[in-house]
């Protein structure tokens, strides 16, 4: 006993479970310390995560609204008639009537400066109008147009009043113009339905996503026409009933290391093998999704296998002993029941198509086009390769509708991934 | 055309597996018991026309145009292709096709229209010619495959076979892949290596692929060597890998270790989303916040900070390489048998202890698989340095300056227009060659260390 009573103070000790002591208490503050180390790192990534995401937001959300102006317009027979449509003065239409609502702008010397707070493409809005009504002639019409980008910047904050006038793309007198049309009440904000029905454009106040959602779909639809039933097939074979042999083996290699090959490397492929050997159209959707659907197969084998595995053997037993042959088993009773997670499977490798980038460069989905794909073999941009190309453009309202085209994929991704857990959470079934 | 013949095709596939199944109903209609049911008679029937046909279209289809083209290329008349590279006759080619589509810029000359109304004559005979061939052989096979239908014909093993065969094409798809990938990117390098000596791409220090289009353009002459390309590519890796290690293995420990239930069903899945962000969406992040960001805080300290630093690019591959590292060695730290933890707490360890001493040093094997398959990423992720990184190589290992990677190389070397003739375009094969081999010999070494090592308590 009075070994123990006296440990606190002779000689070396050993530590004690019960008591605290100095050195207990060092060992536990290295464990807080790697505990707050680690809470450090989580917190790390989320505020990266946090940034990118409000980044994204706060330059993004502007593009979802875009600055019009509404003009009473005097379609004057002099400049517009009807014999020479679709061709006419509608830029001059448009200018004479901008001109008449401010006093201060001189006819001649101004008019320039005055066309300018229209959009390139407004005269085309109104020639649309005319030429689908040509009695329109000579009449007063009211006509709702997009402002240019330097304007709709102004309109949405993102021009300092405060600059000196040398260093802003609008000067005072062009500001006080603008003002004038916003408190005669004809400058509106409406949601910018342009950023999806319009088509890619120089001028950053119509450029739309039409084109690359319109590729991005032909896309997704030739990688998940070709990567499904060959997928499946291929894990049905490998699951199922291919022999343990060197050539199943080596299958299987192959299918690992595809999924670890650069995304880069498959673009070199189509590159070299669909565009220069075979002579597939450059551009094409359906190249870049046959590009895509050797990327997605990897993924939906995997994903296949393991929901087939899933399937309990007594299923299969069941079926062979009422006399199924092998088939009727696998494409009667197991794959059915493994759909979910293999539909599950395919909607993340889709996802993860949606988003490459790389190889669709290579195969030439960045080329400028102002239309729509109307099949897979027309030229046509992808929603990330747009977003690319936006982001290479210099004026300020591209960056705007990067921003606003990341958030128009990450919203794609995030329903697709949301169908991808509900598949998961509603179908799943646990044996 | 092609949908008239992928139409022709369906109805006849379909009409044989009515015609088939009719006919074996008809059998056991007398009386007879057919050794198959009715439906396999169909069935085989249906997939014994549509297979074949189906691969002869697509055959064709993939024919059409080179052989076309070639033949449309032979049969102009002779001298007007002497003297011409191959750069130039694609460029008479793609002259015709423009004419046959009736956009024509001047007067083209004589043999030209005649080319072009040749090149139409061709593809519409071709096309025609094509709808007749699919209509005639499933004719024939429906007729041969009609007479088989017998009480005795085996019809569920012969359809099977085929589904069997369908199923064995499906996964050698995944090894033509493979084959391709390599013969493409072999067949390319190997002809730029007779352009470039292999020593100097090799082992030279200058990258300056900008060499004359035009005999008479002035330029450089260019210089081939990878030795700068790999190095920036180096340095970026570096920079993404000394942020994503130490984040993620942290991260990991706390969730495996110390992490409630609760945080972890929270945090895992919100790292998910770092790992599920396009990388197109991280270039444009680090070209719009994260570079500003680095150079603004250059500027306040007084150093110089290039516009594309490598530290921008390599920061945010780092970040998106945190929940590939942070899972990996979760997995590899759950992969450790409870008895080590357990014998190291009873031992009265701390729980930090033994994550460190026992737990993390058991798991090195996985956790080093995982960081050498997330090196093998940053080497190959293309979009963020595409967008983030610059374009001139450089011998620097100073991450404030701007270093170019292989795969920017690879990208800016094939953008546009490409001509297949010259080292330019040539050589971003011979380095996306480099590229599949460097990232294959990782992920192999990696994959052999996490195998081994599970092996150890299995």
């Amino acid at each position: 006993m009075a070994d123990i009573t006296n440990s606190g103070t002779g000689g070396p000790r050993k530590s004690s479970l019960t008591e605290s002591s100095a050195k207990i208490a060092k060992r536990k503050r290295a464990d807080l310390i790697l505990q707050g180390f680690g809470i450090g790192a989580i917190l790390t990534a989320f505020t990266v995560l946090f940034i990118l995401v409000a980044s994204l937001v706060s330059t993004g959300y502007t593009a979802f609204v875009q600055t019009h102006v509404t003009l009473q317009v005097f379609v004057d027979p002099a400049e517009v008639a009807e014999e020479r449509l679709p061709r006419g003065g509608f830029q001059e239409v448009l200018t004479a009537s901008l001109l008449s609502n401010l006093p201060d702008a001189d006819p001649e010397s101004d008019a320039r400066a005055v066309r300018n707070i229209l959009s390139n493409g407004a005269q085309f809005y109104l020639r649309d109008r005319i030429v689908a009504n040509p009695s329109l002639i000579g009449q007063t019409i009211s006509i709702t147009v997009p402002v240019s980008d330097p304007f709709d910047q102004l309109n949405k904050g993102n021009v300092d009043r405060a600059t000196p006038e040398a260093q802003r793309r609008v000067n005072d007198r062009e500001i006080g113009w603008f003002d004038a049309l916003d408190t005669a009440g004809m400058i509106a904000t409406p949601l910018n339905w342009g950023l999806i029905t319009n088509a890619d454009s120089r001028f950053p106040e119509l450029a739309g996503l039409r084109g690359a959602l319109v590729g991005t779909f032909w896309a997704l639809l030739t990688c998940f026409l070709i990567s499904f039933p060959i997928g499946i097939g291929a894990a049905i074979y490998l699951e199922e009933f291919a022999p343990k042999n060197k050539l199943s083996d080596f299958i299987e290699v192959n299918i690992n290391n595809l999924a670890a090959v650069p995304s880069v490397v498959f673009g070199l492929l189509a590159l070299a093998v669909f565009l220069n050997w075979f002579g597939l159209p450059r551009s094409a959707p359906f190249v870049g999704g046959l590009t895509l659907a050797l990327m997605t197969m990897p993924t939906i084998i995997i994903a296949t296998r393991a929901a087939l595995k899933a399937v309990p053997p007594s299923i299969r037993e069941a079926a062979l002993g009422v006399g199924a042959s092998k088939q009727q088993v696998v494409f009667g009773h197991v794959l059915p029941l493994a759909m979910p997670g293999i539909l599950t499977g395919t909607i993340i490798g889709l996802a993860q198509a949606l988003g490459e980038t790389a190889p669709l460069l290579l195969i030439g989905m960045n080329a400028f086009i102002t239309s729509a794909a109307s099949s897979p073999f027309d030229a046509s941009t992808a929603l990330p390769t747009q977003i690319f190309i936006w982001a290479d453009s210099p004026e300020r309202g591209f960056v705007s509708r990067t921003s606003a085209a990341i958030l128009v994929l990450l919203g794609f991704l995030v329903l697709m991934n949301g169908m991808a857990i509900y598949l998961r959470n509603k179908f799943e079934r646990r044996w | 055309m092609t949908l008239l013949a992928f139409m022709i095709l369906a109805a006849l596939a379909v009409s044989g597996f009515l015609l088939n199944r009719s006919a074996a109903l008809a059998i056991q209609a007398g009386g007879t018991r057919t050794h198959s049911l009715a439906y396999f008679h169909g069935l085989y029937a249906l997939l014994s026309v549509l297979v074949p046909v189906f691969v002869v279209i697509c055959v064709y289809l993939v024919l059409k145009t080179p052989v076309i083209n070639g033949m449309v290329i032979g049969g102009l008349p002779d001298g007007v292709l002497d003297d011409m590279s191959a750069g130039q006759v694609d460029l008479v080619l793609a002259t015709i096709q423009s004419i046959t589509r009736g956009q024509t810029f001047g007067t083209p000359p004589d043999w030209q229209l005649a080319a072009a109304e040749r090149l139409t004559s061709l593809y519409a005979g071709a096309d025609l010619l094509m709808v007749v061939v699919v209509a005639a052989l499933s004719a024939v096979i429906l007729f041969f495959v009609r007479r088989q239908v017998a009480a005795e014909f085996r019809a569920r093993q012969a359809a099977e076979r085929i589904v069997h065969g369908l199923m064995v094409a499906c996964s050698l798809v995944a090894i033509l892949t493979t084959v391709g990938i390599v013969f493409a990117l072999v067949y390319e390098a190997y002809r730029f290596f007779e352009m470039v000596p292999v020593m100097d791409f090799l082992f030279g220090t200058r990258w300056e692929p900008q060499i004359p289009i035009r005999a008479d353009q002035v330029a450089a002459v260019g210089a081939f060597g990878w030795l700068p390309v790999i190095l920036g590519t180096v340095v970026i890796g570096t920079v993404a890998m000394l942020i994503a290690t130490p984040i993620g293995l942290l991260t990991a420990i706390y969730l495996n270790e110390f992490a409630p239930k609760s945080v972890r069903a929270v945090v895992k899945p919100v790292l998910e989303i770092l790992s599920g962000v396009p990388t197109v969406v991280y270039g444009f992040f680090a070209i719009l916040v994260v570079a500003p960001a680095l150079r603004g805080t250059g500027a306040d300290l007084g150093i110089a900070v290039s516009s594309n630093t490598a530290l921008a690019a390599g920061g945010v591959m780092g970040i998106m390489l945190i929940p590939f590292i942070s899972s990996f060695a979760d997995d590899a730290l759950t992969a450790v048998p409870r008895s080590l933890r357990d014998g190291s707490l009873a031992l009265g360890a701390t729980r930090g202890e033994t994550m460190l001493k026992v737990l993390f040093p058991a798991a090195i094997p996985g956790i080093v698989g995982g960081i050498l398959l997330a090196v093998s990423r940053a080497i190959g992720e293309t979009m963020i340095v595409v967008m983030a990184a610059g374009l001139i190589a450089r011998m620097t290992i100073n991450p404030l300056d701007s270093v170019t990677t292989v795969t920017v190389q690879i990208v800016t070397l094939l953008i546009g227009d490409t001509a297949f003739d010259n080292p330019k375009t040539l050589a971003a094969f011979a380095l996306g060659l480099m590229l599949f081999i460097l990232t294959l010999g990782i992920n192999i070494l990696a994959l052999r260390i996490v195998r081994k090592y599970r092996e150890i308590y299995d």
